[in-house]
């Protein structure tokens, strides 16, 4: 397993097992009453689990198996990989805080920004290892 | 295939069909203005998404990731277990209460036996996965 994709999934469970918290929170919110602050981790918890657990767990098995090259780097240039990574999980975070109202609410377009950036840097990295093997 | 990987999977497919039939029952008139049916949104998406998608990729990833050790290839078969048990129970829970609790009956105690239950399955899939996580 390359060190990518164990940065990536590592980092997935990570949100993971936030999202996870924050989902039990919620509910049981619903069956005890807890904080009223509760209800205000919703965006977070969705962002976490659909951005930072499904989609980073995804990007990283796609760096582990897409087809490799037979000359030159195995996996071909990494770098766009790495700053999708970084890009990625800036955003996630971000759009969780400004989300759940802990940060400036503007941060969360920008996290979207970084998200969307992280996207294209990951496709520019994967585009190319969409092939036959060999 | 693992046994433990068999479950799982199998398991998702039994909450996919179940969430996309829930899901045109949401769409169908006159079943849709059931009350029942009026608040049962969350649950189809945790049906869909906890049932199906989370679960089909704990069963994969308990297959497909780095062997833990010669002996223990998957890490805890237990801890897998418990993963498998929680998340079911707790889903299942959920599926029941949440419709009740729209409806206002008192379940408080059926959703934050829910609540743990997940919380407790995303921990045990957690531990065990770590671990296997290594450079080969």
């Amino acid at each position: 397993m390359p060190r990518l994709t164990i940065w990536m999934v590592r980092t997935a469970l990570i949100h993971l097992a936030i999202g996870f918290t924050l989902g039990a929170l919620l509910l049981a919110q619903r069956g005890m009453a807890l904080s009223t602050m509760i209800p205000r981790l919703r965006p977070a918890h969705v962002e976490l689990l659909l951005l930072g657990w499904t989609v980073q767990l995804a990007m990283g098995v796609a760096f582990w198996i897409l087809p490799r090259f037979r000359s030159g780097a195995e996996r071909g240039d990494e770098r766009p990989a790495w700053l999708a990574y970084g890009l990625l999980n800036a955003g996630v975070v971000s759009v969780a805080l400004g989300g759940a109202g802990f940060a400036w609410a503007g941060l969360q377009f920008w996290g979207r920004c970084a998200e969307a950036v992280a996207a294209g840097a990951f496709a520019v990295h994967a585009w190319p290892r969409v092939k036959p093997f060999g | 295939m693992p046994p433990l990987t068999r479950w799982f999977v199998k398991a998702a497919l039994v909450y996919f069909i179940g969430a996309l039939l829930l899901g045109i029952l949401l769409q169908a008139e006159p079943v849709r203005a059931l009350p029942a049916l009026q608040v049962a949104w969350p649950t189809y998406v945790h049906i869909l998404v906890v049932g199906w998608l989370t679960q089909l990729i704990f069963g994969v990833a308990f297959w497909l990731f780095p062997r833990y050790s010669a002996e223990r290839p998957r890490g805890s078969e237990r801890l897998g277990w418990a993963t498998f048990a929680l998340i079911n129970v707790g889903l299942v829970l959920r599926v029941v209460a949440e419709p009740l609790a729209g409806l206002g009956y008192r379940v408080g105690v059926m959703l934050v036996a829910s609540a743990v239950a997940q919380f407790l399955a995303g921990m045990a899939f957690v531990a065990n996965t770590w671990p296997r996580l290594r450079e080969r």
